[in-house]
């Protein structure tokens, strides 16, 4: 097992140093002048400061001198002080966002990571449930709605789903508005006597015993849960199911029913455990899933999260904020994506020894 | 479809009966007849295919329903009744720059004028003009984006494990980098960095939707490769001389190329989703181009009217469900096919 964490460790900073590479190749398709809105903070006044920029960050050195600039940063030769540089969490300015990119990420975070939060419990829960329900049943009618309620899942953009639930249970009935909180609640908020532990405004809320801003929040909250679960539990759903019917039919099955143990100690003992450690592999999946999930739902939502703030830049071109977070965004599933493998090898020794 | 079956004389065969092949199977071979069989036998998958039909058919007949405006110049733009922001229900009448009628108009409304059939989206586009041209847009977009994929997933894929060793290495670990993107980020970045490259339209999304869309094609095709280049006939082929690219062109590439093949039709549907996707979000397409997502994002400025505005949703929205569908109503039905444990079981 240990081998097997390090193994996979080692392979780690050789896909994290191809991401940035790959990242960095991206901005040189920018010219020089594009590429110097990286460091510019305000709208430049002169050609001769664009130049005096490009040339203080290199722009206009060979390729390898850089990369490597990108990656740690350039020190100023009349102050001595290290300016740039990713690796030190220096992303660049961000256009749109009128702020540093790092800082807009963190701003933008907690919105985020609230929508994913409330998602993942249910999309985890319900989708597997329901493919264990389908794959008991299998060919009985349960099963048929099971497997129907799939493949439209996975065949609904995610953004027509959001425009007609926000039409259905919102523009029709006023019950679950877009957005993040209403405005008198925002003011509660941001007023002195709430206090933001966690910019979580569900979790905050209760903190603060305010359950008028819980539900409030909890109202706006639900439609892009809805939305994000929906089309990930088609996923689960099928996996689950295929992966039940499969240790269905294992021989050990037949023993232990042979051998007369009630359906439901054959299920719970003997299929269940077997058939959840390849749904397990779907878990990098799910995080692909809601990462670009999150960039249409909360842009269908009008949320404010990262998602949003990416999308809007996007159609902005204001690259360097964009690839700012596609660099955060493949560095978290590269993590995610060890995790859901070592977690594997750990329940399957099979892979850990192959 | 009919198999006739010969029997061998008694005391040959032990009364034991071979299955010939019928004319149909010789001619498509045994796999691609094996999958049109099941594909044929399975409603669902009937479904999809009529679905798909259905879809090639107005994409064919494109300029007979929607006839585009004499000397209008491109067709694939929306034609605009005015400039007006507030959207007009289907059937509303059609003031200004009205398209030639086609013949069948007359019969099938009763109407001598054009109306907006599925109404107008604001800046007064029709909606049904787009959706009809929307599909050829959709239909381009799916096979080359998928064709190129695959294209380039057959080099990477087939060059990485013939030659194996180091290189197989490089181009292996090349392939999960691009894979450690989410797919529609990367995409979505890559194709906001061409617009100013390469200017608005189909164009820069296609190009993102291939740079990250490869990936899954190589790795299979290289699994499969793995497994043929072992076999006696290609030993053979070397052994009288047959060069690399021979060998690989002639006798490895055929053989193993069939999964892949297969993966990669099904990705259609999911690469026009994923363009729609591109369009909605604003990176996509020029405003007014016909194409799904994009007529779908004008419902993004009515957001909290969508009650009064549906037509904008509803009508893209069930085209593109619709296209989807099709391709995974297939899709499911393949993979039950082609799964070798499902082999003799059926529904499952």
């Amino acid at each position: 097992m240990t081998t097997y964490i390090i193994r996979r460790l080692l392979q780690l900073p050789i896909t994290v140093v191809g991401v940035t590479m790959l990242i960095f190749a991206m901005l040189q398709l920018l010219s020089p002048v594009e590429r110097s809105a990286l460091y510019i903070r305000d709208i430049p006044k002169s050609e001769a400061q664009v130049d005096r920029i490009i040339r203080q960050y290199g722009l206009d050195q060979p390729v390898y001198v850089q990369y490597w600039r990108w990656l740690v940063g350039t020190v100023d030769a009349s102050t001595g002080e290290r300016k740039g540089g990713v690796l030190r969490g220096d992303l660049g300015y961000s256009r749109t966002g009128r702020q540093d990119v790092k800082d807009l990420l963190l701003h933008r975070l907690p919105a985020t990571v609230e929508l994913a939060l409330w998602s993942v419990l249910p999309i985890v829960g319900i989708g597997i449930w329901l493919g264990m329900q389908a794959a008991i049943h299998h060919n009985k009618p349960i099963d048929q709605v099971a497997r129907i309620f799939a493949i439209i899942g996975y065949s609904f953009p995610t953004f027509v789903f959001g425009l007609l639930v926000l039409m259905l249970l919102y523009a029709k009935t006023g019950w679950f508005p877009p957005g993040r909180l209403s405005d008198a609640m925002t003011q509660v908020v941001m007023s002195d006597s709430f206090t933001r532990y966690t910019q979580i405004n569900t979790l905050d809320a209760l903190i603060n015993r305010r359950f008028d801003v819980f539900v409030d929040a909890l109202r706006h909250i639900f439609l892009p849960v809805i939305t994000l679960c929906y089309i990930q539990w088609a996923l689960l759903l099928k996996i689950t199911r295929s992966s039940m019917l499969e240790a269905l039919r294992q021989d050990y099955v037949r023993t232990a029913r042979a051998k007369g143990l009630a359906e439901r100690v054959v299920i719970n003992r003997h299929v269940r455990k077997n058939a959840l450690i390849p749904v397990a592999t779907v878990g990098g999946l799910t995080i692909v899933g809601l990462l670009n999930g999150v960039v249409i739902t909360e842009t269908v939502f009008n949320y404010p999260g990262l998602g949003s703030a990416v999308a809007a830049a996007a159609v902005s071109l204001d690259v360097v904020t964009v690839l700012g977070f596609v660099l955060f965004n493949a560095t978290l599933l590269i993590m995610a994506n060890l995790i859901v493998d070592i977690f594997y090898a750990f329940l399957d020794p099979r892979v850990r020894l192959g | 479809m009919a198999t006739e079956t010969i029997a061998l004389s008694p005391e040959l065969a032990g009364g034991l009966q071979l299955r010939m092949p019928g004319r149909l199977e010789r001619l498509l071979g045994p796999e691609w007849y094996r999958l049109l069989r099941g594909l044929m036998t399975n409603p669902l998958s009937v479904a999809g295919i009529i679905l798909i039909g259905f879809f090639l058919l107005v994409a064919a007949l494109a300029p007979v329903l929607a006839p585009p405006i004499e000397g209008g110049g491109n067709p694939y733009l929306i034609p605009r009744d005015g400039y007006g922001a507030e959207p007009k229900p289907p059937g509303a009448e059609w003031r200004r720059g009205q398209p030639p009628l086609p013949f069948w108009y007359q019969t099938v409304t009763g109407k001598d004028q054009w109306v907006h059939l599925l109404g107008t989206a604001s800046g007064q586009f029709d909606i049904y003009y787009g959706l009809v041209w929307g599909t050829r847009t959709a239909i381009f977009v799916g096979v080359a984006v998928v064709s190129l994929s695959l294209l380039i997933g057959l080099i990477v894929g087939s060059v990485s494990a013939f030659y194996g060793g180091k290189l197989d290495d490089v181009l292996m670990r090349i392939t999960e980098i691009f894979m450690a993107f989410p797919f529609l980020l990367a995409a979505l970045t890559l194709t906001s960095i061409l617009v100013p490259l390469v200017g608005r339209g189909i164009g820069p999304a296609m190009i993102a939707l291939i740079v990250f869309g490869w990936m899954g094609y190589a790795r299979v095709i290289r699994g499969d490769i793995l497994t043929v280049k072992e076999r006696d006939y290609v030993l053979a082929a070397r052994v009288i001389g047959g060069d690399d690219t021979r060998i690989l062109l002639r006798h490895v590439l055929p053989n193993a190329v069939f999964s892949t093949m297969v993966l990669a039709s099904l990705d259609v549907g999911a690469i026009v989703l994923a363009f729609a996707a591109l369009s909605f979000l604003g990176v996509g397409t020029d405003i007014g181009y016909a194409d799904w997502g994009q007529v779908i994002s004008f419902a993004r400025a009515f957001i909290l009217s969508l009650d009064q505005y549906w037509y904008i949703v509803a009508f893209p929205g069930a085209a593109l469900l619709l296209f989807g569908l099709a391709w995974n109503l297939i899709g499911d039905a393949l993979r039950d096919i082609l799964d070798p444990r499902m082999k003799g079981t059926r529904g499952a």
